[in-house]
């Protein structure tokens, strides 16, 4: 586990970094370049490739749930998310609340 | 502050301000993540450290799953710190609005480690309406006390799967992957990011298959850059 918190402590500075070079850049860098465009759809899609691995091959304890039971409590989650107005509590309960429904279905 | 009539303290401001929807949506993601890391066999005191120093939940998702599947250190750091490349333009725009000549520059840094989705998304809004010798109060009360909501449930999530039914834990489990579902499809607005979102969401299985350890770094950096290039050519076609 010491291997672990010496990756810990240097993804801390690693996320730092670009905390502490945006105070030293402020006001003096264009924040809404091409370069800027293409680091952010990096960003974006490496957590929606995260997202996506997690719910379509789950390891540890996820991988007791069924594929199409964690893809109907997604598409439960957006439809109260979108329906509520964008309501992050009632869609992240839906989606939860349908998963355990369908554990207690098959008595896990 | 003398040209005000009330004077209620930043500091109190910022704390009063972040109790409620900030730091309650935050709860609810690090309840997950604490789940997620207790499910994973990580311990309490690792799982607390990360809140505390990297403060940016993909960032801590994506180490989490990351060294759990046995990559390189380099790689996890090289994916980390690809998500959170996104605080270099939130703090380039937010310390415009906070600075002030009677904040000494160690402050600014300091503050910088505070700048996250929800305080530059509350502090961008909120600070106009403050004197500016202020505003840097109220940004670290306001981030502090959702710093410590996030390190107080994470620890809850964390205990809490071993005290309830498996069925329950596995709710929590999956709070998390759900969280960020949610987030990102809600905070998906423009094309680029539609396009980015979908590259990546098709991309993250079938690399993962390809290559467990770096499969999640490539599929970021692969499906963006398609997601970048994709957007480019529809935007000269229509132009």
């Amino acid at each position: 586990m010491r291997d672990l918190l010496f990756v810990i402590v240097a993804c801390g500075l690693g996320t730092y970094v670009w905390r502490a070079l945006g105070v030293a850049l402020s006001g003096r860098l264009r924040t809404d370049s091409e370069l800027f465009q293409w680091i952010s759809c990096i960003a974006y899609a490496m957590i929606a490739a995260l997202v996506s691995r997690i719910i379509f091959m789950p390891t540890g304890m996820l991988a007791q749930s069924a594929l199409p039971e964690r893809l109907v409590a997604c598409a439960v989650a957006l439809a109260v998310y979108f329906a509520t107005r964008r309501n992050l509590f009632l869609g992240v309960g839906a989606g939860v609340a349908t998963l355990i429904g369908f554990g207690c279905l098959r008595g896990v | 502050m003398s040209n005000t009539f009330t004077t209620v303290s930043p500091w109190r401001l910022g704390v009063s301000e972040a109790f409620g929807i900030p730091a309650a949506v935050l709860s609810a993601g690090f309840i997950g993540y604490g789940a997620l890391s207790a499910d994973a066999g990580y311990s309490l005191w690792l799982t607390t450290l990360s809140t505390v120093i990297i403060w940016a939940l993909p960032g801590q998702l994506v180490l989490h799953e990351m060294w759990g599947l046995g990559a390189a250190w380099f790689a996890i750091l090289l994916a980390v710190g690809l998500t959170a490349v996104r605080f270099l333009p939130m703090a380039m725009t937010l310390m415009p609005v906070i600075r002030d000549e009677r904040h000494a520059p160690w402050k600014l840094y300091l503050s910088a480690q505070f700048v996250s989705m929800t305080s530059w998304a509350v502090c961008m809004r909120r600070c106009d309406d403050l004197p500016r010798e202020d505003r840097l109060a109220y940004l670290i009360a306001f981030s502090v006390t959702c710093w410590s909501a996030s390190l107080v449930t994470g620890a809850i999530g964390y205990y809490a799967g071993g005290l309830l039914p498996a069925v329950v834990r596995l709710g929590l489990v999956f709070l998390t992957p759900i969280y960020f579902l949610c987030m990102l499809a809600g905070d998906a607005r423009t094309r680029l990011a539609r396009i980015s979102l979908l590259c990546g969401a098709v991309s993250g299985p079938v690399l993962h298959r390809i290559d467990a350890q770096w499969g999640l770094l490539l599929a970021g950096l692969l499906a963006g850059t398609a997601g970048y290039l994709l957007q480019r050519a529809i935007g000269a076609r229509r132009a």
